[in-house]
């Protein structure tokens, strides 16, 4: 999904960086906030982003012939809500662009919309919907780490369509040729992304229940509960 | 083993599987997605001229992924370094109270 340096106009960079800028901003605002107030979950705040830093390292193949890599942005988006997901999504990002000549600083706005606003956005909204329609801890946060990480890369095929339109048949055209590229390549990794985010909230349920709950990923209950009760809400 | 353990390791066999598979199964390139994109972008639009280029480039395919490993292992330490603080907090604060029956010994 990274976009190389260049590779869009200026006119459409700069768009997407503006579009881009409230998001990290109001995540940025986020994260101060999320310290402030709860000191405590600082620790898994960094292992969320460090989470996103190791699967966004890894390129792996793909039925298509092709490598991509996850985006390691649902599980942040599930445990801290969207918004911190956009500042931490930019830090990797950036340190990707400027150190690994992947993506770029021009390309930098339509790629942090991709990955770090839109990703966790859809992560987030599929957990709540999974969760509100009944479906479990586990099931929410497979689909959401999932279509987050697809919807990824769904937007970048659209940044890349909107800036080359195929001379014959347009926009739409050129939406369908650089999501072949993208999301079908994607989808066994974005399998992948939601099975690796499903095996590291087991092992937080585990873990870390507390912190969890406090979350509010699990329920808070009225008596301190032990780990057995909560275990069952993975199936662990 | 207990079976959520179980279920754990099933979770990585099957991201192993999902990644080995094509590589088994499919005769490609292997080259990058975003390569890929890339040459398409060349293909329809071949007067486009990135208009500014990366200002530091790994000098080589070593360095590169020398770069991408050191990514993945400070996130990886990171995660590991949660988990360890957290399973260590977990069994002080229970103290002689264990889990798991299994844990005790």
């Amino acid at each position: 999904m990274h976009i190389a340096e260049g590779y869009l106009p200026p006119l459409h960079a700069a768009a997407w960086a503006v579009a881009s800028a409230p998001f990290v901003v109001h995540g940025a605002r986020a994260v101060v906030h999320q310290v402030r107030t709860d000191p405590d979950s600082k620790l898994l705040l960094g292992a969320a982003g460090a989470f996103s830093f190791v699967l966004s390292a890894l390129k792996i193949p793909s039925v298509t012939g092709s490598c991509s890599h996850p985006t390691g942005t649902g599980l942040g988006a599930v445990l801290f809500r969207p918004p911190v997901m956009a500042l931490l999504g930019t830090i990797v990002l950036f340190f990707q662009a400027v150190l690994l000549a992947h993506g770029g600083l021009t390309t930098l706005g339509a790629n942090v919309f991709s990955m770090a606003v839109v990703g966790p956005w859809v992560a987030y909204g599929v957990y709540r919907l999974t969760r509100r329609a009944g479906g479990g801890l586990g099931l929410g946060v497979f689909l959401a780490a999932a279509l987050g990480d697809l919807a990824t890369y769904c937007v970048t095929s659209v940044q890349l369509a909107l800036a080359f339109p195929d001379a014959v048949s347009g926009v739409g055209g050129a939406i369908v040729k650089f999501g072949s590229i993208f999301a079908i390549t994607q989808i066994p990794l974005a399998v992948s992304e939601g099975l690796l985010t499903l095996l590291v909230v087991r092992l937080l349920v585990r873990v870390s229940p507390d912190e969890l709950r406090r979350l509010g990923v699990l329920p808070r209950p009225v008596a301190p509960s032990t780990g057995e009760s909560t275990a069952k809400e993975v199936g662990a | 083993m207990r079976r959520s353990t179980l279920v754990n390791w099933l979770l990585v066999l099957a991201v192993v599987a999902l990644a080995a598979l094509p590589l088994l199964v499919v005769q490609g390139e292997w080259g990058g997605a975003d390569g890929v994109a890339q040459d398409a972008i060349s293909e329809s639009h071949p007067d486009y001229e990135p208009w500014f280029t990366s200002i530091y480039e790994p000098p080589s395919g070593e360095v590169a992924s020398g770069l991408f490993a050191l990514q993945a292992a400070i996130g990886a330490g990171i995660v590991g370094y949660y988990f360890g603080v957290a399973r260590t907090k977990r069994r002080l604060g229970r103290g002689t109270t264990p889990q798991h029956p299994g844990d005790t010994t």
